[in-house]
């Protein structure tokens, strides 16, 4: 898998305080990677550090095989940002914000034009394009940054809490657009607050806690590894026997609870096999067979509180 | 296209000095500022000055008009756009320092041009003819060429609050304007004041000017077009490598 960002012990200090704290990481070609974690854990500042805005005081960033420090235009060219707060130029209008971008961007001014056309129609906001910026909803504005952001067709997208704050209608629009771009091919770099927008956007997510990485998985992986032990929850077509079920192999303990059987067992794969061997051996029929993870939310409260399971 | 490049890095200065000329150059007040500041300042000393001549006066109103236009704007800019994070937009474009600097020099060279044009214009209205009309545009070009990379320059120290550089704008460029020789002809200043008046590319400008309406000079006017032109490097070069040092700061 190609890495389109490989950040190698990125280090930032303020005064006295580790803002960043060596992390290390790649994001991969084609996935959307959710970065996120507690208020003033550093991922703004990571996010500055990745696309140039700031220097790291040590440790490096390629992206797209460019070095942050070393060939800042060159990598700077294959990505756009969304950054946390809309940073429009409010005395502009939309349509020569986005003129602007794609003049600073090296497009040629017909293909500029028409890269603006195609993306405030898409954003909503084709109607209002001579419309002055400081006259548009926060949605509207975070609708054209994205579009700004996309000016150049960019393989790699930095989103820093792209939904925040926003209507239904806004943030519906945003992932839709994420998820579309995505499947496109483009790469993108989610900075969030907001767990279920991870969850079902994101392939690998990564958790950063006072200015260190301590998590980096699949939402899904992440969720099961914080759990030594892991619940099931089964139910069958008629009754089976109590103390054979608790017998079986890799089985901690077996309650009943309603019609159903809630299990905990270290090895859920293990258990699972056991379960569908029982219920043939039994003669019963399994009715519902649920694992309980824990959700994105748990995982993460868990890890950035260093709460024990 | 190599976006690195020199020729692609220029273009998109002229982007940047397009959007600074569209927010913060065509304002009305901005305009008037330009026009009125050193008017008002001409006529106090008009008023005040009965020994010097209206043709002197008008040729320091011309180099003080271009001084104060092309400084007028430019230090603000970067703390404007700072606390409106519209730089962090440009500082993670693929965009040098260097030419985001010299976007904001472009724009504040065309406006000091602009505006000093009109004042020329007032000047021959008044009667003053144009003796030296060469002389007289090639110095308006490296002057503010020269004034916006001072104007620049003020802006260096990383602030976010535009009162701040306002403040110490104003400290540096009065000062400057009575060692320049506008109002006190550099013959009749005291050696102290001449040898401060050396250290002022406005001085060089003012000479410029006084000689293509009145045939009058005190230095060589080769002296005054290469001390110009010597000052612009300097200031051009000093002024981009720090602020390539504190652009981070400001984020």
């Amino acid at each position: 898998m190609t890495a389109i960002i490989q950040a190698s012990n990125l280090t930032k200090i303020f005064d006295k305080s580790t803002a960043v704290d060596h992390i290390s990481f790649d994001v991969h070609e084609g996935e959307i990677f959710g970065f996120l974690g507690p208020n003033g854990a550093g991922k703004t500042t990571t996010t500055r550090m990745l696309t140039g805005v700031i220097p790291a005081d040590s440790g490096t960033v390629t992206i797209l095989g460019h070095d942050i420090r070393s060939e800042p235009v060159m990598a700077k060219q294959g990505f756009g940002v969304v950054p946390e707060t809309s940073n429009a130029y409010t005395d502009l209008t939309a349509w020569q914000n986005l003129m602007l971008m794609g003049e600073l961007y090296g497009l040629p001014r017909a293909r500029a034009e028409q890269r603006s056309s195609e993306l405030l129609g898409l954003v909503g906001l084709l109607e209002r394009k001579d419309q002055k910026v400081q006259a548009y909803s926060k949605g509207m504005k975070q609708r054209l940054i994205l579009a700004m952001a996309l000016i150049h067709e960019p393989g790699l997208l930095f989103l820093d809490e792209p939904t925040s704050g926003l209507d239904v209608q806004s943030t519906q629009m945003i992932l839709a657009l994420l998820r579309d771009l995505n499947d496109k091919g483009t790469t993108i770099f989610l900075t969030t607050h907001n767990m279920e927008e991870a969850n079902r956007l994101c392939h690998r997510v990564g958790i950063i806690l006072a200015g260190r990485m301590v998590a980096i998985d699949a939402p899904e992986k992440l969720k099961v590894a914080i759990d030594r032990v892991h619940k099931i929850e089964v139910s069958f077509d008629h009754e089976v026997p109590a103390d054979a079920l608790a017998r079986l192999a890799g089985i901690t303990s077996a309650d009943r609870t309603g019609d159903k059987w809630q299990i905990i067992a270290e090895n859920r794969d293990a258990v699972i096999r056991s379960l569908v061997e029982f219920s043939r051996h039994q003669g019963a029929t399994i009715v519902t067979l649920n694992t309980l993870a824990p959700s994105l939310d748990e995982a993460f409260l868990r890890l950035t509180k260093g709460e024990k399971p | 296209m190599n976006p690195s490049g020199f020729p692609e890095q220029l273009r998109r200065s002229w982007a940047i000095a397009k959007k600074d000329i569209r927010i913060y150059y065509i304002k009305g007040p901005v305009l008037i500022f330009g026009v009125f500041m050193p008017l008002f300042m001409f006529l106090a000393f008009l008023m005040g000055t009965r020994e010097v001549p209206l043709s002197f006066l008008i040729s320091g109103l011309v180099g003080m008009t271009l001084f104060f236009t092309a400084t007028a704007v430019s230090p603000a800019i970067f703390p404007w756009e700072g606390s409106a994070k519209t730089l962090e937009r440009l500082a993670s474009c693929p965009v040098t320092v260097e030419a985001i600097v010299f976007g904001d020099m472009i724009a504040s060279t065309l406006f000091g041009i602009g505006i000093t044009i009109i004042t020329v214009i007032i000047g021959l209205a008044l009667g003053l003819s144009l003796l030296h009309g060469i002389t007289l545009v090639a110095a308006i070009l490296i002057a503010a060429c020269c004034f916006s990379a001072i104007g620049m320059l003020l802006a260096v120290p990383p602030t976010n609050v535009p009162s701040n550089i306002m403040m110490l704008s104003s400290l540096i460029k009065f000062p400057l304007v009575f060692i320049s020789g506008i109002f006190v002809p550099l013959e009749q200043m005291p050696s102290w004041g001449l040898m401060l008046s050396y250290i002022s590319p406005l001085t060089y400008f003012t000479d410029l000017v006084r000689y293509s309406f009145t045939d009058a000079h005190f230095f060589p006017i080769w002296a005054d077009i290469a001390a110009l032109a010597v000052f612009t490097l300097m200031f051009t070069v000093v002024t981009m490598v720090l602020h390539k040092r504190t652009m981070p700061q400001r984020m």
